[in-house]
C-alpha cells in the first residue's frame, strides 16, 4: 500500500491477552492442571458439569492474579464477585464460563513499553479479571464428529485488556514482550504463545489523523505467535484503510487472521451474535481482599524486569541496550543481578562476560540458562582473577571458561592453577625472562634504542612465547620498557 | 412490563429450546404473565438498597491449590452419547 494513502490514518489497537496460570489444580476444582495429559484424565463431577456440584475458589489462582495486578501498576479490587457468561458449546460442559463481569480483580493499571528510538510509552491496562479456560475442541480433517477433550476446561486463566493505546504492530509487539516478560517474572505463566498458555485477539481500527473519534473496531483472533500477531495487525490496518479509501465501510465484525495467507477472513455473523447474559455466580460467595492478604501477596513479589533494568541502567550503569539484553530473560537476569553483587565494580566485565561467552555457550547447545552448569560464583571468581592480573583476559575465556563448563564442581582458582594459566605475575622472574628475551635480540635492542619503538610488540611477542602467555601483559610491557629504556 | 415474538424466539434460540409453533402465542403470553408479576417489585422504591447477590454471608470459601483427579478417564467418558478410548465425540462443530 502507498505510504502516502497510509499516513493519512490513525491505527487504534487494543489486546487482549489470556493467560493460563500455573497453578497445580484447576480454578474452581481439584483435577489436576497439567498439560499434555492423557485425554479427558484430569476430570472431576465439576469439571464435567454435573448438577448438583458446587465450584470452589483456587486461592493460589486469586493470588497469581493479585500478583501480576500489583505488576502492572493496577488498583487491586476488594470486593470480588464472579458471574457467569452463558453459551452452549460443547467444549464448556456447564453452559457457561465462570468469570467476573462487573468486579474484575485489577483494574487501571498500565505496562510501559520501550519504542524503537529509545522512549518509554505507557499502554494503559483497563482490568485483569478471573476466569476458566474451555477444553479442547478437535476438528480433524476426515473426521466426521469433533472430538473433545476437558483436561483444559477449568483451568485458570486471566484475561489482561489494554486501553486502545496501541498505535502500530511494532507497539502491540512490545507491549506482549512486557506482558511474557512480567508473567515469566512473576512464574505465574509460562508465556509459551505456540502451546496456547498465552494467547491474544486484537482489537483494531483506523481514523483519519487528527480525528477524535475512533473508526469502527473489529476484533482480529487465531493469532499463535507474537509474528501473527504482528502480520495480522498490520494485514487488517491496510485492509481498513482500503475499505475507507475505496468510500466503503469497516463492519464491526469478528476476524479470524489465517497464517498461511498472512490475511484476516471474517468468521461467521451468527457466531458472533452471541448474548452471553451475564449474571451474578450465585455459587460463588464473594472474595473480599483485605489489607492483610494483600501484603502478604505483595510480600511475595519477585524483582520485576523494570526494577532489575532500572539497577543495571542506574547503580551499574550499563547502557539501554545492555540492560534491555540482559532482563529479557528472568533467569539471566537474575543470574546476572548475582554476579553483579560479587563483583563490585565490575559490571561492565560482567555483562561482557554474559553476552560473550555465557550466550555462546548457550547458543552452541540450544541450552536455556536454567541448564547452564556454573554459577555466578564461578564467573564471579574468573572475573576476579582478570581483575588481579591473575589470568588474562584471553586465556580466561579460551581455556578455564570452557573447562569449568566440563568440571562445574571445581572452583575457577582451582582450574587455573591445575591448568597452569596463573599469571607470573612476579617481577623478579618476569625481569629475568625479558633480560633473556634482550640478550637472544642484540640487533633488535640496537634498533629500538636508536629510535624503532613499534619493536615493543616483537619483544612481548617473545616474552609471551617464552611464559606461554601467562604473564600479566600490563605488567610485562611496564618491565619491558624500564629495561629498554636503560642503556 | 411485556415482550414481543421476536425476543421470544431469541430466548428460545439462546436457550436451545425448541417449541410447537402454534404454541407461540401461549408461550409469549405465559411468558408476559411471568414478567408482570415480577414487576410488581418495582412499585419499592431501591435506589438506596445495594443489590443482593447472594443470601449467605459466607466470604472468602477458598481451596488451597492441592491438585486431585476424583473422576477417572473411564468414568468420565462412562455416560456420554458418543466416545471413542480418548475422546467424547459430539456432531461437527465448525470453527
Amino acid at each position: 500500500m502507498d505510504e502516502n494513502i497510509k499516513s493519512k490514518y490513525q491505527p487504534v489497537i487494543g489486546l487482549e491477552v489470556h493467560a493460563q496460570l500455573l497453578t497445580r489444580s484447576k480454578m474452581y476444582s481439584a483435577d489436576e492442571n497439567e498439560y499434555g495429559a492423557l485425554p479427558n484424565s484430569n476430570l472431576s463431577v465439576i469439571t464435567l458439569g454435573h448438577p448438583g456440584t458446587l465450584p470452589r475458589i483456587n486461592r493460589t489462582a486469586v493470588e497469581y492474579a493479585i500478583k501480576m495486578g500489583l505488576a502492572t501498576n493496577c488498583q487491586i479490587t476488594r470486593d470480588n464477585l464472579f458471574a457467569r457468561k452463558n453459551y452452549f458449546y460443547p467444549d464448556l460442559p456447564k453452559g457457561y464460563q465462570i468469570t467476573q463481569d462487573k468486579t474484575p480483580l485489577c483494574t487501571k493499571g498500565h505496562v510501559e513499553i520501550r519504542l524503537a528510538d529509545g522512549t518509554v510509552k505507557p499502554i494503559g491496562i483497563t482490568r485483569i479479571h478471573m476466569e476458566e479456560d474451555a477444553g479442547k475442541s478437535m476438528h480433524l480433517a476426515g473426521e466426521t464428529e469433533t472430538l473433545v477433550d476437558l483436561n483444559r476446561a477449568g483451568v485458570p486463566l486471566i484475561e489482561i485488556v489494554s486501553e486502545p493505546d496501541i498505535r502500530n504492530a511494532d507497539e502491540a509487539y512490545a507491549y506482549l514482550t512486557e506482558i511474557k516478560k512480567l508473567v515469566q517474572y512473576l512464574d505465574i505463566c509460562d508465556g509459551n504463545m505456540e502451546e496456547g498458555s498465552l494467547r491474544c485477539d486484537a482489537n483494531i481500527s483506523v481514523m483519519l489523523r487528527g480525528a477524535e473519534k475512533f473508526g469502527t473496531k473489529v476484533e482480529v483472533k487465531n493469532m499463535n505467535s507474537f509474528r501473527n500477531v504482528q502480520r495480522a495487525i498490520e494485514h487488517e490496518i491496510e485492509r481498513q484503510i482500503a475499505l475507507l479509501e475505496a468510500g466503503e465501510e469497516v463492519i464491526s465484525q469478528t476476524r479470524g487472521f489465517d497464517a498461511a495467507t498472512g490475511t484476516t477472513q471474517a468468521q461467521r455473523t451468527k457466531e458472533t451474535m452471541n448474548d452471553y447474559r451475564y449474571f451474578p455466580e450465585p455459587d460463588l460467595p464473594p472474595v473480599i481482599v483485605d489489607d492483610a492478604w494483600l501484603h502478604r501477596v505483595q510480600a511475595e513479589l519477585p524483582a520485576l524486569p523494570q526494577q532489575l533494568y532500572a539497577r543495571f541502567t542506574g547503580e551499574l550503569g550499563l547502557s539501554d541496550y545492555d540492560a534491555s539484553v540482559l532482563t529479557a530473560e528472568k533467569d539471566i537476569a537474575l543470574f546476572f543481578d548475582e554476579l553483579t553483587r560479587l563483583t563490585p565494580g565490575s559490571a561492565k566485565a560482567a555483562a561482557n562476560w554474559m553476552q560473550g561467552p555465557v550466550k555462546s555457550f548457550l547458543n552452541e547447545r540450544a541450552y536455556t540458562m536454567s541448564e547452564f552448569p556454573l554459577t555466578a560464583q564461578h564467573l564471579a571468581d574468573i572475573i576476579g582473577l582478570i581483575d588481579a592480573g591473575k589470568v588474562n583476559h584471553s586465556v580466561a575465556s579460551k581455556q578455564l571458561f570452557p573447562h569449568l563448563l566440563d568440571n562445574p564442581s571445581q572452583s575457577a582458582s582451582e582450574a587455573a592453577e591445575q591448568l597452569g594459566l596463573l599469571q607470573q605475575a612476579d617481577s623478579g622472574e618476569l625481569e629475568g625472562l625479558i633480560q633473556q628475551v634482550l640478550d637472544a635480540n642484540p640487533a633488535k635492542v640496537a634498533e629500538y634504542r636508536a629510535g624503532k619503538k613499534s619493536l615493543t610488540g616483537m619483544f612481548m611477542g617473545e616474552l609471551m612465547k617464552l611464559t606461554k602467555g601467562k604473564a600479566d601483559p600490563k605488567l610485562a610491557n611496564q618491565l619491558l620498557r624500564d629495561k629498554l629504556e636503560q642503556a | 412490563m411485556s415482550t414481543d415474538l421476536n425476543t421470544l424466539r431469541q430466548l428460545a434460540h439462546l436457550a436451545r429450546l425448541e417449541f410447537d409453533e402454534r404454541n407461540e402465542q401461549k408461550m409469549l403470553g405465559d411468558l408476559n404473565e411471568i414478567l408482570n408479576w415480577v414487576e410488581q417489585l418495582r412499585e419499592l422504591d431501591t435506589t438506596q438498597v445495594e443489590p443482593l447477590v447472594h443470601l449467605s454471608r459466607e466470604l472468602n470459601v477458598l481451596r488451597e491449590d492441592t491438585p486431585r483427579n476424583t473422576v477417572s478417564h473411564a468414568e468420565g467418558l462412562l455416560n456420554a452419547p458418543r466416545k471413542d478410548s480418548d475422546y467424547f465425540r459430539v456432531p461437527k462443530v465448525l470453527e
